[in-house]
């Protein structure tokens, strides 16, 4: 479970995104800043190995600090050098990068579904709480209260309900489940975000569109919806990180194969023979978030002109 | 000379926590075509919510309005109006020109023609070399040119305007009026004009109506007639004669004639 808790971390590092004093910083600068951020993490885990007790550091009874041996924390360099050797010890077995990387893109792909899937019910749901005040008095409750259902309980659940789904020729596939339950989360942040956002112009640009005598449908496009796009871009940021919690955590809860959720699973257990083995796919996961943190980046520069002036 | 606007015993009450407030309490009003009529008073005497009623922007409680021979929301739907407020109110995603542009698009004209009805406005209001700028990019004055272009996109009859120059200092103030009159007096436009300025409605109006609150209420109704405005207009004694009338008025002892 490691591999999950240190994933909205990565995608922090990147999320918190340069302060708007930074903006105008080239982006191989910012390249640069992220290489040696990593590097600095990479000596202070050295540097802990250095002086850390073997034995981690304890309070009352409870270990505060992890154990500085190369069981628990192995070397940087053995940990990349783990990613070059094979996977396992069959004569066909491909290298731990392409298992990794394999894993990865797997659950990237689920991972958008959700989030895709996510999205578009965030913003239905926002369009309709801001539309029928009934529904925002009726729904927003259960929208809030739908985030303080354990995960790890709902994932076998939908698994189940998958199961019994059937449209037309289509089969509910096991992937499916895990998309449905990254969209669980990742709806949220959007709806809320969506229905801030469509309520943000002021009362005059809203009556000036009446005076216009434009219809709801022209008020949404023209005025409404550019007008959420900065409350948009932030929960789209979380909605993508959680994504990839949500699709992570539902693998393993699933045990659904062939995503980085169960091969962070699978190494740890192999993890007292081959420790540096699980750090690769907890690195898988941290990639995963870094690559959709740049995709929702992307996104919010291509819409830089929808953000307010400073 | 024939009405453009009026209204008859409108009366407007909003319903708040501590009871009803009237807003406007049995006001009569008939502004003629080509006419500019500003309506004047302290907050709360109701101006803008008389104004916001023209516009169909909120319901009279009781009364009747005719605006061009047709009911307030049929002149709306039909777009008899440009309005502009205190506020710009420009969209900071779209240029100046494409903020123009913004009620000729509602109403489906092609890009090419309102493009260069936009510009046509722009130079109107004196800002043609801005036509590719961000709102943003822009002085308060200059967007409120702006908003005032826009509000004539599509050549309404009649321009109701909410304070359009009460943000702004005095010297761009004074500069916009006397755009303002050349611009109503171009386009032999109606305007309903709300101001907090004695001056400011002295010198753009034919007619300053006199409100007075609690309930909101036409006090007084001061007949102007000063000719073609222009910078001697502001030092001519006869305006200072009517700047003192309308205070006069507003302080309730009105040696004038009730309309």
């Amino acid at each position: 479970m490691t591999g999950v808790a240190a994933e909205p971390a990565a995608v922090t590092v990147v999320e918190g995104g340069p302060p708007p004093v930074h903006r105008g910083r080239s982006a191989l600068g910012r390249a640069g800043w992220f290489v040696a951020s990593v590097l600095v993490v990479c000596v202070l885990w050295e540097a802990y190995k250095v002086v850390g007790s073997p034995d981690g550091g304890s309070l009352f009874g409870a270990r505060v600090l992890p154990r500085a041996d190369d069981a628990s924390m192995p070397h940087v360099w053995e940990v990349l050098r783990r990613f070059g050797r094979p996977e396992s010890a069959a004569t066909d077995s491909s290298s731990v990068a392409v298992a990794v990387l394999e894993a990865v893109w797997f659950t990237f792909r689920v991972a958008m579904a959700g989030l895709v899937l996510g999205v578009l019910v965030g913003i239905g749901l926002g369009m309709l709480m801001d539309r029928f005040a009934l529904a925002e008095r009726g729904l927003l409750p259960y929208v809030v209260l739908s985030q303080t259902v354990p995960l790890v309980a709902l994932a076998p659940l939908v698994v189940g309900w998958g199961g019994r789904v059937h449209i037309g020729s289509m089969t509910w596939r096991p992937w499916m489940s895990v998309a449905v339950i990254a969209a669980y989360l990742a709806f949220f942040p959007v709806a809320v975000g969506v229905l801030r956002g469509l309520r943000s112009p002021s009362a005059h640009s809203v009556e000036l569109m009446r005076s216009f005598s434009a219809s709801w449908w022209q008020t949404f496009r023209r005025l409404r919806l550019p007008a959420s796009v900065p409350y948009l871009i932030p929960a789209l940021r979380l909605a993508a990180a959680s994504a990839v919690v949500g699709a992570i955590v539902a693998e393993i809860s699933t045990g659904i194969r062939g995503g980085i959720g169960r091969l962070v699973i699978e190494y740890s257990r192999e993890a007292t023979s081959d420790p540096a083995k699980v750090w690769t796919a907890f690195l898988g996961a941290a990639l995963l978030g870094l690559v959709v943190a740049g995709l929702v980046a992307l996104l919010d520069a291509g819409l830089a002109r929808y953000r307010p002036a400073s | 000379m024939t009405a453009f606007v009026s209204l008859s015993g409108v009366t407007k009450t909003f319903r708040g926590r501590a009871g009803d407030v009237t807003a406007l309490s049995d006001v009569d009003l008939t502004v003629t075509a080509g006419e500019f009529v500003t309506l004047i008073g302290p907050s709360g005497c109701g101006k803008s919510t008389l104004l916001r009623v023209v516009a169909d922007l909120t319901a009279p409680t009781a009364g009747t309005v005719t605006v061009n021979g047709k009911t307030a929301r049929q002149a709306r739907l039909d777009q008899d109006y440009g309005i502009a407020f205190q506020q710009a109110g420009l969209m900071d995603w779209r240029t100046v020109v494409r903020n123009v542009e913004l009620p000729l698009e509602l109403r489906g004209w092609d890009r090419r023609r309102r493009r260069e009805r936009a510009l046509e406005l722009l130079e109107l209001v004196g800002l043609p070399d801005f036509a590719g700028a961000r709102p943003a990019e822009l002085s308060g004055g200059m967007q409120q040119r702006v908003a005032i272009a826009r509000a004539l996109a599509t050549g309404p009859k009649l321009l109701l305007m909410d304070e359009p120059f009460g943000a702004l200092d005095e010297m761009t103030r004074e500069r916009l009026q006397a755009e303002l009159a050349r611009i109503a007096r171009e386009s032999g436009a109606t305007v309903v004009f709300v101001t907090h300025s004695i001056p400011e409605a002295v010198y753009l109006s034919d007619r300053v109506v006199v409100m007075s609150p609690r309930p909101g209420r036409v006090a007084a109704v001061v007949a102007v007639a000063l000719g073609e405005r222009t910078d001697d207009t502001r030092e001519a004694p006869e305006f200072f004669a009517k700047v003192t009338e309308v205070r006069e008025a507003l302080r309730g002892r009105a040696p004038v004639e009730r309309r």
